[in-house]
């Protein structure tokens, strides 16, 4: 299983031929407490790099920019009612979206889990 | 240089580290933004409990000399003349268009001596502008020695009892020198998060020795400006470049009350002080905006800035702040709307209701926004038994 990152700070996960996007643990903390999500629609097509998310935490809006181009098939309904999902378990149950990717390749541009590591590092 | 290297710091910076507090700038001042609680906690715990903010940042001005009130009540439309020795009152600096050049405390030490504590990043323009009025007249000096903390929440009473100050015969808006652990401090019963309080001022080399024993008390937990501002917002307390600017009049942000009655027309001492002939005659509410506080119905928060349309689409208004109120568990802004909308009135039945009608455009979506009374959450200031 791949897991990729970008440089706003989400991951993206391949799982058979559709990828899963969430923020990462170090852009949950960045952010403070989640009080609202704002999901993309299902069927939504959106491009790499597009916002298709915004996190409203206590202190200010976070945007989340698709890591890939793609179609959106899922979402997690339980941020709705539950937003503070996304600081207690970013990479796991506080996942956002789930895509068919256009063009899975897109993954390969972006961080490791080492690169991010560093670039994390790096901010802190 | 980078730039952390020429943020300002507070005596208590160290403090602030070690306590685990995510830093921000804020006016200059490398500034305790929330600490590992979180805002949410912060802000529970200050309407619970009690805490403690680093407000050193803010300016503290000494003004004194023969005849000072007369000279303040020139820049400020307090009546600042019949203020008593160890008492304080909300003040403006205004410009000759009645805008609002900063908010500050003005304290009474002496029949010739005001402490005035002012906004941090208005100080060095208060400075100069209140030397340049009053510079002739009056020993005007900022003093850069100075530490101020803010003891916040129902326990704070308590937490001086147990220091061995009992505080209950000092009233709201009450000043007095209080010697903590051989400290001299000022204390002043007010604050900016609704809830009953002090200010508590002391020389810098004292900061961290007063902070660490209100700290000591297992009541007492940091706050964060993150924190400050929700808690001001709930109480629905304008804030110095958001609610209030050099383009808000007192009477359009809700602040007629800071215009002294002696100072209104038929008062004592009428006007006399820059924008007089703007700020007198709105008084009776002739102004064409007015600051209100907006309750989005859904939970999406709403931030500064969001446009307020009525139902055909007309612009009605701006938000000034908005957020999360911990305390509601929903959305809260502040902002100006039209005269027309801004009363909470029912118009059909003529009860008060919080008025539907109006949405706020947040990234092209109209969220529904109900006008409300401010504040938000009942203020728990302290009254004398």
């Amino acid at each position: 299983m791949t897991i990729k990152f970008t440089d706003d700070h989400e991951w993206v996960r391949q799982e058979n031929d559709l990828v899963v996007v969430g923020i990462t643990d170090f852009a949950q903390q960045q952010l403070g407490e989640v009080v609202y999500i704002e999901l993309p629609d299902i069927d939504r097509e959106i491009e790499q790099g597009e916002e298709a998310a915004v996190i409203e935490s206590v202190k200010a809006a976070g945007e989340i920019k698709s890591p890939v181009g793609g179609v959106v098939v899922e979402v997690n309904d339980t941020l709705t009612e539950l937003p503070e999902k996304i600081n207690e378990e970013p990479e796991g149950e506080g996942w956002i979206y789930k895509m068919k990717p256009n063009d899975p390749s897109e993954l390969d541009g972006l961080m490791d889990m080492t690169a991010y590591q560093s670039l994390v590092e790096s901010l802190q | 240089m980078s730039e952390s290297a020429q943020l300002k710091r507070t005596r208590l910076h160290g403090l602030h580290l070690e306590a685990g507090a995510e830093m921000s700038l804020f006016a200059g001042y490398d500034m305790p933004v929330r600490y590992p609680p979180g805002i949410i906690r912060e802000h529970l715990h200050t309407r619970q409990e009690a805490s403690l903010f680093d407000v050193s940042h803010m300016g503290q001005i000494y003004v004194s000399g023969v005849d000072a009130a007369i000279h303040l009540e020139s820049l400020i439309p307090a009546d600042i003349v019949s203020l008593a020795v160890g008492k304080q009152r909300y003040g403006l600096l205004l410009n000759e268009n009645g805008g609002i050049v900063d908010d500050l405390m003005i304290a009474r030490i002496t029949q010739t001596e005001f402490i005035l504590v002012v906004n941090a990043s208005c100080k060095t323009n208060d400075l100069s502008y209140l030397k340049d009025k009053l510079g002739k007249a009056l020993s005007v000096e900022i003093d850069h020695d100075r530490s101020l903390l803010a003891l916040q929440g129902p326990k704070s009473s308590d937490v001086m009892n147990q220091l061995g100050h009992d505080l209950s015969g000092m009233g709201f808006m009450s000043v007095r020198e209080i010697v903590l652990d051989g400290i001299p401090c000022l204390f002043s019963r007010s604050g900016y998060t609704g809830e009953d309080g002090f200010e508590i001022s002391m020389k810098d080399e004292h900061a961290i020795t007063v902070a660490e024993l209100l700290l000591s008390n297992p009541n007492v937990a940091w706050a964060g400006l993150g924190a400050r501002d929700s808690l001001r917002m709930e109480a629905g307390l304008p804030l110095y470049g958001h609610e209030i600017t050099q383009d808000t009049t007192p009477v359009e942000a809700g602040l007629s009350w800071a215009v002294s009655k002696a100072r209104r027309s038929q008062g004592e001492r009428t006007g006399g002080f820059p924008g007089d002939h703007i700020i007198l005659p709105q008084i009776p509410r002739q102004v064409s905006r007015l600051l209100v506080g907006l309750q989005p119905v859904g939970r999406m928060p709403i931030r500064k800035d969001a446009v307020i349309e009525d139902s055909d689409g007309n612009t009605v208004g701006t938000v000034t702040s908005g957020g999360f109120s911990p305390s509601m568990w929903k959305p809260v802004c502040l902002g100006y709307v039209n005269l027309e909308y801004a009363d909470p009135v029912d118009a059909d039945t003529g009860h008060s209701a919080e008025r539907p009608g109006l949405h706020a455009v947040v990234r092209g979506k109209h969220l529904p926004v109900l006008v409300t009374r401010l504040p938000f959450v009942k203020k728990n200031t302290y009254r004398i038994p």
